[in-house]
Protein backbone atom coordinates (compact mmCIF):
# COMPACT_ATOMS: atom_id res chain seq x y z
CA UNK A 1 0.00 0.00 0.00
CA UNK A 2 2.93 2.59 0.79
CA UNK A 3 4.61 1.39 -2.27
CA UNK A 4 1.27 2.42 -4.11
CA UNK A 5 0.99 5.40 -2.76
CA UNK A 6 4.57 6.10 -3.34
CA UNK A 7 4.43 5.49 -6.86
CA UNK A 8 1.41 7.54 -7.26
CA UNK A 9 2.47 10.36 -5.75
CA UNK A 10 5.93 10.18 -7.94
CA UNK A 11 4.08 9.84 -11.15
CA UNK A 12 1.51 13.00 -9.93
CA UNK A 13 4.43 15.34 -9.18
CA UNK A 14 6.13 14.48 -12.49
CA UNK A 15 3.54 14.97 -14.36
CA UNK A 16 2.07 18.01 -12.45
CA UNK A 17 5.47 19.45 -13.08
CA UNK A 18 6.67 18.60 -16.59
CA UNK A 19 2.99 19.62 -17.84
CA UNK A 20 3.94 22.79 -15.99
CA UNK A 21 7.65 23.08 -18.18
CA UNK A 22 5.12 22.60 -21.05
CA UNK A 23 3.54 25.32 -21.13
CA UNK A 24 6.10 27.73 -19.45
CA UNK A 25 9.36 26.46 -21.58
CA UNK A 26 10.75 28.83 -24.30
CA UNK A 27 11.94 26.28 -27.21
CA UNK A 28 8.59 25.17 -28.44
CA UNK A 29 10.31 21.41 -29.02
CA UNK A 30 11.50 21.49 -25.03
CA UNK A 31 7.55 21.98 -24.76
CA UNK A 32 6.82 18.58 -26.79
CA UNK A 33 9.63 16.71 -25.16
CA UNK A 34 8.23 17.73 -21.56
CA UNK A 35 5.04 16.28 -22.93
CA UNK A 36 6.17 12.99 -23.76
CA UNK A 37 7.02 13.20 -20.17
CA UNK A 38 3.79 14.22 -19.26
CA UNK A 39 2.76 11.29 -20.94
CA UNK A 40 4.97 8.34 -19.62
CA UNK A 41 3.68 9.77 -15.91
CA UNK A 42 -0.07 9.53 -17.49
CA UNK A 43 0.48 5.58 -18.45
CA UNK A 44 2.13 4.92 -14.73
CA UNK A 45 -0.82 6.28 -13.14
CA UNK A 46 -3.20 4.42 -15.66
CA UNK A 47 -1.15 1.19 -14.42
CA UNK A 48 -2.06 2.27 -10.52
CA UNK A 49 -5.48 2.24 -11.54
CA UNK A 50 -5.39 -1.45 -13.22
CA UNK A 51 -6.13 0.03 -16.69
CA UNK A 52 -2.22 -2.17 -17.96
CA UNK A 53 -3.74 -2.01 -21.68
CA UNK A 54 -4.86 1.79 -21.75
CA UNK A 55 -1.20 2.70 -20.28
CA UNK A 56 0.56 0.47 -22.92
CA UNK A 57 -1.62 1.93 -25.46
CA UNK A 58 -0.73 5.53 -23.95
CA UNK A 59 3.02 4.97 -24.98
CA UNK A 60 2.27 3.73 -28.59
CA UNK A 61 -0.04 5.79 -29.64
CA UNK A 62 0.62 9.36 -27.48
CA UNK A 63 4.33 8.88 -27.40
CA UNK A 64 5.13 6.68 -29.98
CA UNK A 65 2.70 8.63 -32.71
CA UNK A 66 0.68 11.68 -31.64
CA UNK A 67 4.18 13.55 -30.11
CA UNK A 68 5.98 12.96 -33.59
CA UNK A 69 3.09 14.65 -35.03
CA UNK A 70 3.52 17.75 -32.49
CA UNK A 71 6.99 17.68 -33.23
CA UNK A 72 6.21 18.03 -37.09
CA UNK A 73 3.19 20.91 -36.60
CA UNK A 74 5.98 22.95 -34.70
CA UNK A 75 8.74 22.25 -36.96
CA UNK A 76 6.24 22.90 -39.89
CA UNK A 77 4.78 25.85 -38.95
CA UNK A 78 8.06 28.25 -37.72
CA UNK A 79 5.98 30.26 -35.85
CA UNK A 80 8.90 32.81 -33.95
CA UNK A 81 7.43 31.86 -30.62
CA UNK A 82 9.18 34.73 -28.70
CA UNK A 83 7.91 36.99 -30.85
CA UNK A 84 4.36 35.35 -29.90
CA UNK A 85 4.79 35.53 -26.79
CA UNK A 86 5.08 38.84 -26.28
CA UNK A 87 1.78 39.99 -25.78
CA UNK A 88 2.11 37.94 -22.46
CA UNK A 89 1.48 40.56 -19.81
CA UNK A 90 -1.32 41.92 -22.06
CA UNK A 91 -3.21 39.01 -22.13
CA UNK A 92 -2.39 37.60 -18.47
CA UNK A 93 -5.29 39.54 -16.76
CA UNK A 94 -8.10 37.24 -18.72
CA UNK A 95 -5.86 34.25 -18.94
CA UNK A 96 -5.70 34.70 -15.01
CA UNK A 97 -9.31 35.12 -14.87
CA UNK A 98 -10.49 31.99 -16.39
CA UNK A 99 -7.77 29.93 -14.95
CA UNK A 100 -9.29 30.98 -11.68
CA UNK A 101 -12.68 30.03 -12.73
CA UNK A 102 -11.56 26.67 -13.46
CA UNK A 103 -9.64 26.27 -10.58
CA UNK A 104 -13.01 27.28 -8.72
CA UNK A 105 -15.49 24.79 -10.15
CA UNK A 106 -12.93 22.52 -9.53
CA UNK A 107 -12.47 22.97 -5.87
CA UNK A 108 -16.21 22.73 -5.87
CA UNK A 109 -16.77 19.34 -7.93
CA UNK A 110 -13.89 18.07 -5.35
CA UNK A 111 -15.71 19.16 -2.13
CA UNK A 112 -19.11 18.06 -3.31
CA UNK A 113 -17.49 14.74 -4.58
CA UNK A 114 -15.63 13.96 -1.32
CA UNK A 115 -19.04 14.13 0.69
CA UNK A 116 -20.86 12.32 -1.90
CA UNK A 117 -19.00 9.20 -2.85
CA UNK A 118 -16.30 9.53 0.10
CA UNK A 119 -17.39 5.95 1.52
CA UNK A 120 -17.38 3.78 -1.75
CA UNK A 121 -14.60 1.69 -2.41
CA UNK A 122 -12.73 2.41 -5.85
CA UNK A 123 -13.99 0.60 -8.44
CA UNK A 124 -11.86 -2.36 -9.89
CA UNK A 125 -10.24 -1.42 -13.86
CA UNK A 126 -10.45 -5.32 -14.14
CA UNK A 127 -12.68 -8.45 -12.79
CA UNK A 128 -10.95 -10.90 -10.82
CA UNK A 129 -9.53 -13.69 -12.94
CA UNK A 130 -8.94 -12.06 -16.40
CA UNK A 131 -6.44 -10.10 -17.74
CA UNK A 132 -7.04 -6.15 -18.74
CA UNK A 133 -7.02 -6.88 -22.11
CA UNK A 134 -9.29 -9.49 -22.01
CA UNK A 135 -11.71 -7.71 -19.99
CA UNK A 136 -12.00 -4.95 -22.18
CA UNK A 137 -12.41 -6.92 -25.30
CA UNK A 138 -15.13 -8.96 -23.90
CA UNK A 139 -17.47 -5.40 -23.68
CA UNK A 140 -15.62 -3.81 -26.46
CA UNK A 141 -16.96 -5.61 -29.42
CA UNK A 142 -20.24 -6.71 -28.59
CA UNK A 143 -21.70 -3.99 -25.42
CA UNK A 144 -20.28 -1.00 -26.79
CA UNK A 145 -19.98 -1.31 -30.15
CA UNK A 146 -22.09 1.88 -31.32
CA UNK A 147 -18.69 3.53 -29.29
CA UNK A 148 -16.69 1.29 -31.44
CA UNK A 149 -18.20 1.19 -34.95
CA UNK A 150 -18.18 5.47 -34.02
CA UNK A 151 -14.53 5.26 -33.06
CA UNK A 152 -13.75 3.46 -36.61
CA UNK A 153 -16.48 6.42 -38.39
CA UNK A 154 -13.93 8.47 -36.51
CA UNK A 155 -10.66 7.33 -38.07
CA UNK A 156 -12.19 7.38 -41.39
CA UNK A 157 -13.01 10.86 -41.39
CA UNK A 158 -9.46 11.50 -40.11
CA UNK A 159 -7.73 9.77 -43.14
CA UNK A 160 -10.00 11.53 -45.59
CA UNK A 161 -9.44 14.58 -43.92
CA UNK A 162 -5.83 14.77 -43.47
CA UNK A 163 -5.18 13.63 -47.65
CA UNK A 164 -7.87 16.16 -48.41
CA UNK A 165 -5.97 18.16 -46.51
CA UNK A 166 -2.75 18.22 -47.03
CA UNK A 167 -2.07 16.24 -50.21
CA UNK A 168 -0.35 17.68 -53.01
CA UNK A 169 -0.80 16.62 -56.46
CA UNK A 170 2.72 15.22 -57.32
CA UNK A 171 3.78 17.18 -60.61
CA UNK A 172 7.72 15.20 -61.10
CA UNK A 173 8.06 14.38 -64.18
CA UNK A 174 10.47 11.68 -63.40
CA UNK A 175 7.03 9.11 -62.33
CA UNK A 176 7.20 6.15 -63.37
CA UNK A 177 4.28 4.60 -64.02
CA UNK A 178 5.22 1.00 -64.11
CA UNK A 179 1.21 0.04 -65.22
CA UNK A 180 2.02 1.95 -68.24
CA UNK A 181 5.59 0.58 -68.87
CA UNK A 182 5.17 -3.32 -68.47
CA UNK A 183 1.77 -3.01 -71.01
CA UNK A 184 3.53 -1.23 -73.78
CA UNK A 185 4.17 -4.06 -76.35
CA UNK A 186 6.47 -3.97 -79.61
CA UNK A 187 3.61 -2.64 -81.52
CA UNK A 188 2.76 0.30 -79.90
CA UNK A 189 6.44 1.35 -79.53
CA UNK A 190 8.13 0.48 -83.05
CA UNK A 191 6.65 1.21 -86.81
CA UNK A 192 8.15 0.35 -90.05
CA UNK A 193 7.38 2.83 -92.25
CA UNK A 194 7.37 2.36 -96.13
CA UNK A 195 9.62 5.98 -97.24
CA UNK A 196 9.27 6.37 -101.01
CA UNK A 197 12.93 8.30 -102.07
CA UNK A 198 13.26 12.20 -102.01
CA UNK A 199 10.01 12.48 -100.24
CA UNK A 200 10.69 12.03 -96.57
CA UNK A 201 7.94 10.89 -93.94
CA UNK B 1 -4.69 -4.18 -6.90
CA UNK B 2 -1.60 -4.64 -4.63
CA UNK B 3 -0.07 -7.82 -6.80
CA UNK B 4 -0.48 -5.41 -10.18
CA UNK B 5 2.15 -3.42 -8.29
CA UNK B 6 4.09 -6.90 -7.67
CA UNK B 7 3.99 -7.84 -11.23
CA UNK B 8 5.87 -4.30 -12.03
CA UNK B 9 7.82 -4.14 -9.55
CA UNK B 10 10.46 -4.19 -11.86
CA UNK B 11 9.94 -1.29 -13.98
CA UNK B 12 9.88 0.25 -10.79
CA UNK B 13 13.72 -0.86 -9.89
CA UNK B 14 14.41 0.32 -13.26
CA UNK B 15 12.83 3.67 -13.00
CA UNK B 16 14.62 4.35 -9.85
CA UNK B 17 17.97 3.14 -11.27
CA UNK B 18 18.24 5.26 -14.52
CA UNK B 19 17.18 8.26 -11.98
CA UNK B 20 20.47 7.49 -9.73
CA UNK B 21 22.59 6.91 -13.12
CA UNK B 22 21.18 10.15 -14.75
CA UNK B 23 21.57 12.57 -11.60
CA UNK B 24 24.93 11.00 -11.29
CA UNK B 25 26.12 11.75 -14.93
CA UNK B 26 24.40 15.32 -14.53
CA UNK B 27 26.22 15.98 -11.03
CA UNK B 28 29.42 14.19 -11.71
CA UNK B 29 30.87 16.47 -14.57
CA UNK B 30 29.37 19.69 -12.90
CA UNK B 31 31.53 19.05 -10.19
CA UNK B 32 34.50 17.67 -11.62
CA UNK B 33 34.98 18.73 -15.14
CA UNK B 34 36.72 22.40 -15.88
CA UNK B 35 34.14 24.82 -16.77
CA UNK B 36 35.23 27.77 -19.01
CA UNK B 37 32.00 29.18 -20.84
CA UNK B 38 32.54 31.18 -23.73
CA UNK B 39 29.77 32.52 -25.79
CA UNK B 40 31.64 31.31 -29.41
CA UNK B 41 31.83 27.85 -28.21
CA UNK B 42 27.77 27.79 -28.42
CA UNK B 43 27.56 29.52 -32.04
CA UNK B 44 26.75 27.28 -35.00
CA UNK B 45 29.82 26.74 -37.18
CA UNK B 46 29.30 27.01 -40.76
CA UNK B 47 32.81 26.84 -42.77
CA UNK B 48 34.32 29.81 -41.04
CA UNK B 49 31.64 32.38 -41.59
CA UNK B 50 28.45 33.38 -40.02
CA UNK B 51 25.46 31.49 -40.59
CA UNK B 52 23.15 32.69 -43.32
CA UNK B 53 19.63 31.69 -41.37
CA UNK B 54 18.15 29.38 -38.56
CA UNK B 55 19.02 26.00 -38.92
CA UNK B 56 15.21 25.17 -38.02
CA UNK B 57 13.96 24.76 -41.48
CA UNK B 58 9.92 24.14 -42.77
CA UNK B 59 9.58 20.52 -42.91
CA UNK B 60 7.44 18.84 -46.44
CA UNK B 61 3.68 18.43 -45.19
CA UNK B 62 4.44 15.19 -46.54
CA UNK B 63 5.95 13.82 -43.82
CA UNK B 64 2.97 15.20 -41.82
CA UNK B 65 0.77 13.15 -43.80
CA UNK B 66 2.29 10.01 -43.75
CA UNK B 67 2.94 10.47 -39.80
CA UNK B 68 -1.34 10.60 -39.75
CA UNK B 69 -1.63 7.91 -41.89
CA UNK B 70 0.50 5.57 -39.41
CA UNK B 71 -1.33 6.98 -36.39
CA UNK B 72 -4.80 6.02 -37.85
CA UNK B 73 -3.49 2.13 -38.69
CA UNK B 74 -1.72 2.21 -35.24
CA UNK B 75 -4.84 2.45 -33.48
CA UNK B 76 -6.84 0.04 -35.82
CA UNK B 77 -4.14 -2.09 -34.26
CA UNK B 78 -4.74 -1.66 -31.18
CA UNK B 79 -8.32 -2.33 -31.28
CA UNK B 80 -7.44 -5.52 -32.60
CA UNK B 81 -5.59 -6.91 -29.37
CA UNK B 82 -8.75 -6.75 -26.94
CA UNK B 83 -10.56 -8.38 -29.61
CA UNK B 84 -7.64 -11.24 -30.32
CA UNK B 85 -7.37 -11.51 -26.39
CA UNK B 86 -11.23 -11.93 -26.06
CA UNK B 87 -12.19 -13.71 -29.50
CA UNK B 88 -13.50 -16.98 -27.92
CA UNK B 89 -15.92 -14.74 -25.56
CA UNK B 90 -17.23 -12.13 -28.05
CA UNK B 91 -18.75 -15.02 -30.51
CA UNK B 92 -20.07 -14.29 -34.13
CA UNK B 93 -21.23 -10.82 -33.45
CA UNK B 94 -17.88 -9.78 -31.89
CA UNK B 95 -16.84 -10.95 -34.87
CA UNK B 96 -19.03 -9.77 -37.26
CA UNK B 97 -18.73 -6.39 -35.71
CA UNK B 98 -14.59 -6.41 -35.66
CA UNK B 99 -15.17 -7.07 -39.96
CA UNK B 100 -17.42 -3.65 -40.20
CA UNK B 101 -14.64 -1.78 -38.54
CA UNK B 102 -12.16 -3.47 -40.38
CA UNK B 103 -14.14 -2.67 -43.60
CA UNK B 104 -14.93 0.18 -42.64
CA UNK B 105 -11.00 1.45 -42.61
CA UNK B 106 -10.20 -0.40 -45.90
CA UNK B 107 -12.25 1.69 -47.44
CA UNK B 108 -9.98 4.59 -46.20
CA UNK B 109 -7.31 2.83 -47.42
CA UNK B 110 -8.61 1.89 -50.75
CA UNK B 111 -9.28 6.03 -51.03
CA UNK B 112 -5.88 7.05 -50.03
CA UNK B 113 -3.96 4.30 -52.45
CA UNK B 114 -6.26 5.75 -55.07
CA UNK B 115 -5.23 9.44 -54.37
CA UNK B 116 -1.98 8.62 -54.42
CA UNK B 117 -1.00 9.32 -50.87
CA UNK B 118 1.40 6.27 -50.53
CA UNK B 119 3.54 7.50 -52.91
CA UNK B 120 6.42 9.65 -52.13
CA UNK B 121 6.57 11.95 -55.32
Amino acid sequence: MTLTSLAFYLFATVAVASSFMVISSRNPVYSVLFLILTFFNAAGLFVLLGAEFLALILVVVYVGAVAVLFLFVVMMLDIDFAELSEGFLQYMPIGATVGLILLLELLLVFGASSTLIDTKPLPQATPDGMTNAEALGRVLYTDYIYFFQAAGAILLVAMIGAIVLTLVPSNNPKKQNIAAQTARTRDDAVETVDVEPGQGI
Amino acid sequence: MHDLLDSYYPILIFMGLSAVITAALLLVPALVAPSNPDPEKNAPYECGFEAFDDARMKFDVKFYLVAILFIIFDLEVAFLFPWAVAFGDVGLFGFWSMMFFLAVLTVGFAYEWRKGALDWD
